[in-house]
């Protein structure tokens, strides 16, 4: 790995802790990656936004603080440690766009309560990451800035609506990137990257400050490349926040304690026939297999589940989804922020149609298309034959979850049917494109958490991913099983899944 | 279509036509913050001062419920004998407009917090009549615009508008009434006597200012016309801003007389949404609005249900304020007030005030006669109302007491007024720096009285042959002699002793 440093390969454990034992500082680890970025980023497209500045005086910030032991109270193990941040999430003072050309230019004048988060615990922001279109895609391909590239093989997507924040992981140009998740954003990314992507409970963590795709799906959550990263940033970003009504006010479940223990003796680990592999990638199905014998290796009980209401997730979740997206997106109006566009033509345009042709121009092909879904679906005479349906549906997964939970501690299935599949390769077909959300959906429709961690390679040399789901609020056994399947495949392989990446190494920016 | 419809003469409109009338009365709360928000709501601040990422939409940001905007709601339910929800969520009304910062409106749709109410109110000849309340719910004020360079300020012509979110996220309760049906001619009355018993109702609640002027109350009056005894509901429209007490009996009445223009006419009540002009008291065409309106309606994702305890709607229930109208009939039993008298106190919006005055020692009369006299009269010369006019119950109750002890005549008295008004003191303190006080040394009246008789020989022979009269002549002198400073009564029990 000639051209990654030593720096930017290291875990962001390891790299907290060094900067804690002062071994190194954070300007070090974040000018590491900054470099990274320059070198690499014109290659896989990750950042949109990148702010070495920024980045640089909050690390100083850090390593200042450390050098007058000046700090007090508790200090976040990721003190120092630099992230990225999906385009989705507000950031006070820089620019943020979703993805869209509808907020391009626009600086929030406020902070996420996450990035809040991430200030306080001394978390140098890097930039924003690249993603579909008001998170609204599975490849990144929908991004108004041009599609993110999967460092694995640049002719193919990172997924999506995450695919810059997998990217930069998978490149080695961020430690650590916040992702939201909303069908499998974070999940399915990090299945095609090789990387972990964790969504947690509903509500584990605040949604203020993520600019809404559908509000009752989405949430925000880490990507790594460790199941302990993971850990360590869903502890820094979680618990509840007054500012989001949904937000959870409880304690967050010992995630990172889980993912140090990493035990799966005596739990009972169940597979959900629905998703276990019919119909998917033989690779991908393999790999799976595999990783459930690992599992049992090591003390686990592989049981069969049957979710027989998953197979009606994919239909429920593309009502939701534009329903909720419809109604979220009727703020950008050319009213107060963003894009204002004047009709051609008309001498004295009325507001409604600078609102029409801000629209028309300011939202790409898919968002249009999810917007005319959602509006139709809400109407009223097809509410009840659509929107009312689908919620049904929700309660029929949610009430699979709770069944399945009784005989189970964990469910696992693939994270993805395939997987990275070329970039072009399903733009034309949209039906093509949402099936790859199909293992994902259920966990955003019933609110439970869910981790992908990177599961071998299939046969054509790509990563495949593992999902693991648990109850509500029980976030912490996804860590405890990722980290114990994370050590049996470590142990196998001999190196982290990334090292196998074939273009990493020689990575230029060519594009 | 022609919409410049004739309008029937009242009285025959409404001996042919059963009028149908339904009200929608929008209520601000009076809270300290918007509804989710922490901004403030301040009445009249600089605009776009009162805003935040949550009010104004900003991407990203998200509401959190007002918990005293929820108390407000299940109180007003309460106060309007309503059910209350144990279970509800807020809705999202989609639908576009510039002043609409996220382009829905928080509001409530199928799941109202308070449902199933009604509210007793009495008309001017004491008729009682019951209006049934169909729901209240909960939802949040727009914004506003300001169209800027056209002759009317309104968007037509104008060369830009501005658009002030203060307001935007204010909470307020929509209040909506069954239709009104069998009020026959009364019905414009029976309308201003609901929203004044509602008012009177909000104020007593401390819930909201009840300013209509300020818009803190506006209601929306539905009406339809029926042909006497037939069954069957006619077409309605929607009148929009109806803003002062004497406006909804006026827009009710003058829609009565035009939908019964139009039927005549044989033509079709068209639905739609109309406006009230106070200046020239007439309804003009808005915007059609037919049952296909959709505001795709759905539950809003990001606010969690309400669901208020029965312990906790109990609790709220104790803090109701007597009834306002079951308190003005214990009052004016207390205060000994004839109906016509009560009538006066109330017409003059004194109740209260009087309530203070009668509490700080005066009598119930003296109270009445100075709120409802030579206040109320004042008052309306400056076009003031009579609780912010500068002047207290207290400063009455010390005024009264000082006409009661005989330090001061009524004529005495409206000077001390004067005073206190140009904020020289109390009405003591006014009293003693103005001179203002009756002369109680006998020794001085007794020799002005005489002094007068003398002078006026041949009138004080009428009063001695026993023409009572005449006296009055007698007693004005001697009020001249003392410059005013006597007390009427005393001089002409004096006058009387020498001459009888």
């Amino acid at each position: 790995m000639s051209s990654t440093s030593d720096i930017t390969t290291r875990s962001a454990a390891d790299l907290g802790a060094a900067i804690a034992d002062g071994s190194l500082s954070s300007v070090e680890v974040t000018q590491a990656h900054l470099d990274r970025i320059a070198e690499v980023d014109g290659a896989v497209h990750a950042y949109l936004h990148v702010d070495a500045d920024g980045a640089l005086a909050a690390a100083r910030a850090v390593d200042e603080s450390r050098a007058d032991r000046r700090s007090d109270g508790r200090i976040s193990p990721l003190a120092g440690v630099p992230i990225a941040v999906k385009d989705v999430v507000a950031t006070r003072g820089l620019p943020t766009t979703a993805g869209s050309r509808m907020l391009e230019g626009w600086i929030p004048p406020y902070d996420a309560t996450l990035v809040t988060r991430l200030r306080a615990a001394g978390m140098p922001i890097l930039g924003k990451t690249n993603m579909d279109e008001f998170a609204m895609g599975s490849s990144t391909e929908h991004s108004a800035y041009g599609p993110s590239f999967n460092p694995w093989d640049l002719e193919r997507a990172p997924g999506g609506s995450g695919g810059g924040s997998a990217a930069a992981i998978a490149a080695f140009e961020a430690p650590l990137a916040i992702g939201t998740d909303t069908g499998g954003s974070i999940r399915q990314p990090a299945a095609f990257t090789g990387t972990v992507g964790v969504k947690p409970t509903y509500g584990g963590v605040s949604r203020y400050g993520l600019i809404a795709l559908a509000s009752s799906l989405d949430q925000a959550g880490p990507c790594t490349r460790t199941v302990l990263d993971s850990a360590l940033l869903h502890e820094v970003i979680g618990g509840h926040d007054p500012m989001d009504s949904t937000s959870i006010d409880a304690p967050i479940p010992g995630v990172v304690a889980a993912a140090r223990r990493g035990d799966v003796a005596g739990l009972k680990v169940g597979v959900v026939h629905e998703i276990s592999g019919d119909g998917f990638q033989s690779g991908v199905k393999d790999r799976f297999e595999e990783s459930l014998k690992l599992l049992e290796a090591r003390g686990a009980e592989i049981v069969q589940v049957g979710c027989p209401s998953f197979v009606k997730g994919l239909a429920a979740y593309y009502l939701i989804l534009p329903s909720e997206a419809s109604s979220n997106l009727a703020k950008f109006d050319a009213m107060r922020y963003g894009l204002r566009v004047r009709p051609q033509g008309v001498d004295s345009p009325s507001a409604e149609q600078v609102m029409a042709a801000t629209r028309d121009a300011g939202f790409g092909d898919e968002v249009k298309r999810r917007i005319i879904l959602g509006t139709y679906a809400l109407s009223a005479g097809y509410y009840d034959a659509y929107y009312g349906q689908a919620q049904k549906v929700r309660t029929l997964i949610a009430r699979d979850f709770a069944a399945a939970f009784e005989q189970v501690d964990v469910l696992v299935t693939p994270t993805a049917p395939t997987t990275a599949f070329k970039l072009g390769e399903k733009l034309a077909d949209p039906m093509a494109m949402y099936l790859n959300d199909v293992a994902t959906i259920p966990a955003n429709l019933a609110g439970v958490p869910g981790m992908s961690l990177p599961n071998g390679l299939a046969e054509d040399g790509l990563p495949s991913g593992l999902q693991i789901l648990a109850p509500a609020m029980r976030d912490d056994r996804l860590y405890e099983v990722g980290a114990a399947l994370e050590s049996a495949l470590l142990e196998q392989w001999g190196a982290p899944i990334l090292t196998r990446a074939p273009h990493l190494a020689t990575m230029e920016a060519t594009r | 279509m022609s919409l410049t419809a004739e309008v029937v003469d009242y009285d025959d409109a409404v001996a042919r036509y059963d009028p149908v009338f339904g009200l929608e009365v929008h209520v601000e709360l009076n809270t300290a913050t918007k509804m989710f928000c922490g901004c403030a709501t301040g009445f009249g601040a600089e605009p776009n001062t009162q805003t935040c990422p949550v009010c104004l939409a900003l991407p990203g940001a998200l509401p959190v419920v007002n918990t005293m905007g929820i108390e407000s709601a299940i109180r007003i339910g309460l106060a309007l004998n309503c059910e209350i929800a144990t279970w509800c969520r807020f809705a999202r009304k989609n639908y576009f407009y510039p002043d609409m910062p996220k382009n829905f409106q928080t509001s409530q749709y199928d799941e109202p917090i308070a449902f199933e109410g009604y509210l007793d109110i009495t008309l001017d000849d004491g008729t009682p009549w019951r209006v049934e309340i169909e729901r209240a719910h909960m939802e949040e004020d727009t914004g506003k615009s300001l169209h800027v360079g056209g002759s009317t300020g309104r968007i037509q012509g104008a060369e830009y508008s501005l658009v002030d979110y203060n307001r935007a996220g204010i909470p307020l309760i929509e209040i909506v009434t069954k239709p009104v049906v069998g009020a026959g001619e009364r019905a414009p009355e029976v309308a201003k006597a609901f929203v004044a018993t509602l008012r009177d109702l909000l104020k007593a609640l401390d819930v909201s200012d009840v300013r209509m002027e300020q818009g803190s109350v506006r209601c929306d009056a539905n009406l339809s016309l029926k042909p006497r005894g037939a069954q069957q509901l006619g077409t309605r429209t929607e009148t929009k801003n109806v803003n002062s007490l004497r406006s909804v009996e006026r827009a009710i009445t003058y829609e009565i007389g035009r939908h019964a223009a139009v039927l005549d006419s044989g033509e079709a009540i068209f639905q739609e949404t109309r406006h009230w002009h106070e200046d020239t008291g007439v309804t003009t065409s808005g915007r059609p609005k037919s049952d296909a309106d959709d505001y795709r309606y759905f539950p809003e994702p990001d606010l969690v249900p309400v669901a208020p305890s029965r312990e906790y709607v109990e609790r709220l229930r104790a803090t109701l304020p007597e009834p306002p109208t079951q308190r003005r009939k214990r009052l004016q039993q207390d205060w000994g007030y004839s109906d016509l008298e009560m009538r006066d106190v109330l017409n003059a919006g004194a109740t209260e005030l009087i309530e203070q005055t009668v509490a700080d020692g005066a009598s119930p009369a003296a109270a009445r006669k100075w709120w409802t006299g030579e206040i109320a009269r004042r008052a309306n010369v400056e076009a003031k109302p009579i609780d912010d006019f500068g002047v207290t119950p207290a400063h009455i109750a010390e005024l009264a007491g000082l006409v009661s002890d005989g330090r001061l005549n009524d004529a005495m008295a409206r000077q001390v007024l004067d005073g206190a008004l140009a904020g020289e003191g109390t009405p003591t303190q006014v009293a003693d720096a103005r001179g203002l006080a009756l002369v109680q040394d006998d020794g001085a009246l007794e020799a002005a009285v005489d002094a007068v008789i003398a002078a006026n020989v041949p009138i004080a022979d009428k009063v001695r042959e026993g023409k009572l009269n005449a006296v009055g002549a007698l007693i004005g002198a001697v009020m001249k002699e003392m410059r005013g400073q006597a007390d009427a009564a005393h001089i002409r029990d004096l006058i009387l002793q020498r001459l009888t």
